[in-house]
């Protein structure tokens, strides 16, 4: 540190300032009341330091970062606009700017001091560029499967793992050489360019019901990167910036993949999507029964209580608009009406709650998992709307069963149960569900959106 | 090397409140929790400035600039479209007592 530390000490004080406000920026997220003052919390944090840091003495050239911040928020202001059903891609692409961020600086930061970079330094470095570049490639694989640029069927091959595995050992011995002597400047594009492409080969894999689970270990990778960086740079704010993030996305994952009764290893080496024929062969030919809208309108209005269980079908389908006038012309003839949530609901950890409260639908309605499950034995009606496979009995009583274990919401329980859907075919998974052929489950055939629609209009003709 | 291990400690604190503070979100905030992570993590910009500023190299001026492109458009996005999501959240019940 320099002698005429007075300057440089009111840098740091800002920062500590600054590391206190994203804790409370965090705090305050818990509860929706204070939630918001959690954003401006966070705001007040990033600009105290970065005007602390343009006080910074070194910085001669602030030409360069003007124009980069101008181009920067050019192209933020659009990313914070997009439609709610995009934000699971626009997070996965954040993350790919994160990680681009952390990769850029860690190689300039290794070029610029090569050869004299201290063991320690070198190996915080490597991890640094080799999560950043790793997370870079990911994330935008994940953005591109999400946004259906990629295709989103899992892409395998034999020995897929043992490739994948072997690109990341070789990164990690790489690593240990530069560790061991820093010098070997030829090595460093080769640290950057396999995890660049283990990235890639990391999510190939990685069908889309899993991107919940990918999203929240991408965002745990970026933000280690970061706390890496912070290393690196002797960055205290950094370090706790990351750190936060870094356990958040790891928080996340973990209740990601619980809820789908998964490990972690298994989902980036398992394949999931990969479809389940066998189960499927000794299928014989059940019936369904099936309903229409005047015969369900009639069953729902006359209920006590209803819940409605919304997957990600309702979403593709933008019904979340209709299915709130549905919540109210029900709640107008006092009927009791919840949501059950599943935690894999939607593309990302909560991007349900974010489409439900999108369309106006109170938030205190919406029940997680684990607190409406007791409720479904007292419920008249569940109504499942492009929900599927967390909804599968199966997962409960069928040991064969590739879902087998995973939570799931108990709508069989309900004393009847509806479901919207197109036709009989498989969901997401290609795993058949026998909740669909139980005496007391009615098929309502049809496109979410307009069969909702249907229903609000007999439920208003009916009270007439 | 005793720096080094402060910063140690600082990375444990801070992961140990982060799991504290973060376990207690509501699942209903899941995803508004994620985009303001990814807006606090862009303080990776606070870095990018200073490689780009001290223009030690025309290498790590360019790639400093890249990266504050990279972090700014986090920071500004991850901010409007979490307080976009948050304003949406409303409760059916009168306000508090």
């Amino acid at each position: 540190m320099s002698q005429l530390a007075t300057p440089d000490r009111i840098i740091q004080i800002i920062y500590l300032i600054s590391a206190a406000l994203f804790i409370l920026s965090l705090k305050w997220l818990s509860a929706p009341a204070t939630a918001r003052h959690g954003v401006w919390a966070g705001e007040l944090g990033m600009l105290l330091a970065i005007c602390a840091t343009l006080l910074h003495k070194g910085i001669v050239d602030y030409t360069t970062i003007a124009i980069a911040l101008v181009l920067g928020t050019i192209i933020g202001v659009p990313l914070g606009r997009v439609a709610m059903t995009a934000v699971p891609q626009r997070t996965a692409l954040s993350h790919a700017f994160g990680a681009l961020c952390v990769t850029l600086v860690g190689t300039a930061e290794y070029y610029l001091r090569a050869p004299h970079v201290p063991g320690f330094m070198m190996a915080v470095l490597s991890m640094e560029v080799i999560l950043g570049g790793l997370t870079f490639t990911g994330s935008l694989m994940a953005a591109g499967k999400l946004q259906e640029v990629l295709p989103q069927r899992p892409i395998t091959y034999k020995g897929q793992n043992l490739v994948n595995l072997s690109l990341l050992g070789i990164a990690v011995a790489l690593a240990v050489m530069l560790v061991l002597d820093p010098g070997h400047t030829r090595l460093f594009p080769l640290i950057i360019g396999i995890p660049l492409v283990f990235g890639v080969m990391m999510i190939m894999p990685i069908g889309g019901a899993d991107m919940p689970t990918v999203i929240s270990l991408l965002n745990s990778y970026a933000g280690l990167s970061a706390a890496a960086m912070g290393f690196v740079l002797d960055s205290k704010l950094l370090i706790v910036a990351g750190a936060l993030d870094g356990s958040s996305g790891f928080i996340l994952s973990v209740i990601m993949s619980k809820a789908m009764n998964r490990s972690f290893t298994n989902v980036l080496f398992g394949a999931f999507g990969q479809v389940q024929t066998s189960a499927a062969g000794a299928v014989e030919a059940r019936t369904a029964h099936s309903a229409t809208a005047e015969e369900a309108a009639a069953i729902l209005g006359a209920a006590n209580s209803v819940v409605i269980v919304p997957g990600y079908g309702m979403a593709v389908a933008q019904a979340q608009h209709k299915v709130r006038e549905f919540y109210d012309a029900l709640m107008k003839r006092g009927v009791d009406v919840k949501f059950a949530i599943h935690p894999v609901a939607g593309r990302m950890p909560g991007h349900m709650n974010v489409l439900l409260a999108e369309a106006d639908i109170p938030y205190d309605k919406l029940l997680d998992m684990d607190a409406i499950n007791a409720d479904f034995p007292q419920t008249d009606v569940a109504l499942v709307i492009g929900a599927n496979d967390v909804t599968n009995p199966a997962a409960r009583t069928d040991p064969g069963s590739p879902i087998y274990g995973m939570p799931i919401l108990d709508v069989d329980k309900a004393r009847t149960v509806m479901v919207i859907k197109r036709g009989m075919s498989p969901g997401f998974a290609g795993i058949d569900n026998p909740l669909y052929y139980l005496d007391k489950t009615l098929m309502l055939f049809g496109d979410a959106k307009a069969f909702v629609g249907d229903l609000v209009r007999e439920l208003a003709g009916g009270s007439h | 090397m005793t720096d080094l291990i402060a910063s140690l400690y600082i990375f444990m604190l801070a992961a140990f409140v982060g799991f504290e503070v973060i376990r207690r979100v509501s699942p209903l905030l899941h995803t508004p929790l994620m985009s303001l992570t990814n807006a606090l993590d862009a303080i990776a910009v606070v870095g990018a400035i200073i490689l780009a500023g001290e223009h030690k190299s025309g290498l790590a001026a360019v790639l400093g600039g890249i990266a504050i492109v990279a972090s700014t458009s986090n920071l500004v996005g991850g901010f409007i479209i979490t307080d976009r999501m948050l304003k949406m959240f409303k409760t059916s019940k009168p306000k508090k007592p």
